[in-house]
């Protein structure tokens, strides 16, 4: 692959970006969230079809138009999320799109052989006609990479595909790649572990904000220098963090404890401590993965009373419970996905705004729109917020103006504690910058701030203290002055900070 | 909101003026046939307001035409057999509606049970149940006596009266109803607050919880306002035939969902309202009476019927 440049409207998430494959080779491909690694094995895999650039297989130009064709050239790809149909069995999913028949009339018995024989090298000794769904997960995982290699592919991508797999089946998967090899397979392995990279590597490369920084074997590219590579940008960006005033606790969680979804066996987060003060902001750093996320939506009480462990805010201690509850307290949390889970989108912006308070604009039941406008335009114009009425559906407003009706709408609830998970997604410069202002205007009004940021030069300008997580548990806490992109990046990747 | 009413409003008026034009020799032009088109859908209307409020927080209700027979059977059997006063007989035929509706609500929201199967399986229950308390008969004012013959009873003047029409003789009563329970949801709706909630959980349950929303009790409630207007509905059902018959509602719940679409509600949730429904009611009904004016076979009229529907919601999609 060469060249390869690609656009989401007019943010440019590749540029030129090479990659080079040879036979037999494990490549790893490095570098933060949002490097652009997805998008470069999506254009590959023919999910993405709009770039620039070319692509050559074997010396031969190609132009995927489908899915279908990457995988007819050879080119398979196992995503992180496992893309089974947990209903229908085994060789169902192995044969799935490609199954062998004569005149519609599936010939069962041959592809359950086959899938047999597949699983079989995996060292799986299942029954193929078994519900996939049957499965523990591990399980699943390894269905998913055997049905990928089901078919004779050349390049096999592999996006994380440990994430959901247990010491003994990585070292059994570890295995497979070493057969691969020896079959001539080219194999693209993306992860965010430190030591897997080191343990299978041949070459490594590494993008960074969507630029290609280089390519090294694995022999020569010590992990601090990989390290650096991932991270080495200048810290050029002005970012507006005055002298914070600190003021008492706010926030108590103690051992916070989010037990596993139901695609991965391990618990989200396990058992975690943190106080945030008034006037503080707290950065909890990680990669994806690592949970960071998730303890915010479990103190915030997303996940009701799964999460287990206490919070105590302003000294006063509870059990976690339910978002409403949360609320009443003086917990606000701001999703990382806006559209999923944030806003109503068939809705205008007042009635956005007003939706988490909505009792204080109601007189018994009734409501009082009034009262409501009014809150909502004070609110939307302390935060800028530009839009032509505010009768307007949130749906037709820029990311970064929707961003801002969700700062209303909690504003609106006087929060003591703010959980800000990514609130700097998917919204333009100027608005970003707006958007840190409030973040000083906040602390300065006693506000305490918990932060998730997957932009490294916010998550160091921003901060008054850094907490690092790595699969669900701390791996390191920075002061301010202490933290550095290098510290942060390899606690993230999952070595401790010696004591 | 404007789009969508227009919509409705252009179907409408198109069934109307095709009304003019097919007048049958002057009967579209007179009162007393649009006095008993809104007669004949106001049964039909009151169940489409409950399912307005269902289907904007994303669900659907099946149960409605079962409960509706529940309440005919419960209110023939309270005013003619057990001749309880007529207010005690309405008020507890409204409580039977709406612990049916709360029941359907409890089990979708806390058992996170799909709206569909639950009220599907409210449908057959309610079905059942009005059997039992008919014991599979139609309780009319021919009441058995103890050595088996039968003896007629004066029909209840609370059915005669909701039966009759009022304004000399310009708009029954059922249809006044009608009109008052379409007020109520549209106060419900657009006034108060669970109404707000009833939008924010069909346009995006997940954010509406996590900005602390109460989305099982406004979920409960909504079903069971739906059982409310089933309730009603079967009170006035019972009186127009001055019978409870085990049988009422039939496949009526059918009608409901049509004309709710038809008005411009989404099916997703989210978006529509009250006042889409009732043009979707008028449309249905308009429909209906132009083409039984104009003797129409019954087979003719369910096979427009059912294009008509599909036309409404293809008008209604072609702005996405």
């Amino acid at each position: 692959m060469s060249r390869i440049s690609k656009s989401f409207g007019p943010v440019e998430v590749l540029a030129d970006v090479n990659l080079d494959l040879y036979p037999g080779e494990v490549h790893i491909l490095a570098g933060e969230n949002g490097a652009g690694k997805s998008t470069l094995m999506k254009i590959l895999g023919g999910v993405h079809t709009d770039y620039s650039g070319k692509i050559k297989i074997e010396g031969k130009e190609t132009d995927f138009k489908s899915v279908q064709d990457a995988t007819e050239a050879g080119v398979s790809i196992i995503h992180q999320e496992l893309s089974l149909i947990g209903s229908l069995n085994v060789a169902e999913n192995i044969f799935l799109g490609k199954e062998k028949s004569s005149y519609q009339w599936l010939d069962k018995s041959h592809m359950v052989e086959y899938s047999k024989g597949i699983l079989k090298n995996f060292g799986l000794d299942i029954d193929p006609k078994r519900a996939v769904d049957e499965f523990p997960i591990g399980i699943q995982q390894m269905i998913e990479i055997a049905k990928a290699l089901a078919f004779n592919a050349k390049i096999i991508v592999m996006d994380e595909p440990t994430s959901a797999l247990t010491e003994p089946e990585v070292k059994k998967l570890f295995k497979i790649i070493d057969q691969l090899k020896e079959q001539g397979c080219s194999i693209v392995y993306i992860t965010h572990k430190m030591e897997e990279i080191y343990s299978i590597a041949d070459r490594i490369t590494v993008l960074r904000d969507g630029e290609y920084i280089g390519t090294e074997t694995a022999g020569n590219l010590p992990c601090e220098k990989l390290i650096q590579w991932m991270v080495g940008r200048e810290l050029s960006q002005q970012f507006p963090r005055h002298t914070p005033h600190i003021g008492n606790v706010r926030l108590q969680a103690n051992n916070i404890f989010v037990p596993a979804a139901s695609t991965n066996p391990a618990p989200r987060v396990g058992n975690v401590s943190f106080s945030v003060k008034a006037g503080e902001i707290l950065s909890i750093a990680g990669l994806q993965g690592s949970g960071n996320s998730e303890l915010l939506n479990g103190i915030f009480g997303t996940y009701g009373k799964d999460t287990k462990g206490s919070v105590e805010i302003d000294g006063e201690k509870y059990k976690i419970d339910s978002p409403s509850k949360s609320i009443q307290r003086g917990l606000a949390l701001l999703t990382n996905d806006r559209k999923s889970n944030g806003l109503v989108m068939d809705l205008s912006i007042i009635k956005n705004s007003t939706l988490a308070c909505l009792p204080c604009y109601s007189r018994c039941f009734w409501l009082r729109p009034a009262d409501e406008r009014k809150a909502a335009k004070e609110t939307t114009e302390s935060l800028k917020l530009k839009a032509e009425s505010l009768n307007q559906e949130v749906d037709s407003l820029s990311g970064g103006n929707q961003q801002k009706v969700v700062m209303a709408k909690w504003m609106q609830t006087n929060p003591k504690v703010l959980l800000l998970d990514e609130p700097t997604r998917g919204v333009d410069i100027g608005a970003k910058h707006e958007i840190y202002e409030l973040m000083n205007q906040w602390t300065k009004d006693g506000i305490a701030i918990v932060l998730i940021t997957s932009e490294m030069p916010e998550l160091l300008a921003m901060s008054d203290r850094i907490m690092v997580m790595h699969r669900g548990k701390v791996t390191a806490q920075f002061s301010r002055e202490e933290a550095t992109q290098e510290k942060v990046l390899s606690a993230a990747l999952g070595k401790r900070k010696p004591a | 909101m404007t789009s969508p009413t227009i919509r409705a409003l252009g179907a409408l008026i198109i069934v109307f003026v095709i009304g003019l034009i097919f007048n049958a020799d002057g009967a579209f032009l007179k009162w007393g046939t649009h006095r008993d088109m809104l007669r004949a859908v106001s049964v039909y209307g009151l169940l489409a307001c409950g399912m307005t409020l269902v289907i904007i927080t994303g669900g659907i209700d099946l149960s409605v035409g079962s409960i509706l027979g529940i309440s005919a059977v419960s209110f023939s059997l309270f005013c003619i057999h057990f001749s309880w006063p007529f207010y005690i007989a309405i008020i507890a035929c409204l409580l039977i509606g709406l612990a049916c509706g709360a029941a359907s609500g409890l089990i979708i929201s806390r058992f996170n049970i799909q709206p569909f199967i639950a009220t599907l399986a409210m449908m057959v229950f309610a079905r059942g149940l009005a059997k039992w308390m008919s014991g599979g008969q139609k309780i009319s004012t021919a009441v058995q006596q103890a050595d088996g013959t039968y003896k007629y009873v004066p029909v209840p003047d609370v059915f005669n009266f909701i039966n009759s029409k009022i304004l000399w003789n310009n708009i029954s009563v059922v249809t006044i109803i009608f009109l008052i329970c379409l007020l109520v949801s549209a106060v419900l709706l657009i006034k108060l607050r669970p109404g707000r909630y009833i939008y924010a959980i069909g346009g995006n349950e997940e954010a509406a919880r996590l900005s602390g929303v109460p989305v099982n009790a406004v979920k409960i409630l909504t079903y069971a306002m739906s059982g409310l207007f089933c309730a009603v509905a079967g009170i006035c059902q019972a009186s127009q035939e001055l019978q409870g018959d085990p049988e009422a509602g039939f496949t009526y719940e059918l009608s409901a969902i049509a004309m709710v679409v038809i008005g411009g509600t989404s099916l997703r949730g989210g978006r529509g309202g009250i006042w889409l429904t009732l043009l979707g009611v008028l449309t249905i009904g308009y429909l209906e009476k132009i083409l039984s004016i104009n003797a129409v076979g019954e087979d003719k009229r369910l096979m427009l019927t059912g294009a008509i529907i599909v036309a409404a919601v293809l008008l209604q999609k072609t702005k996405k």
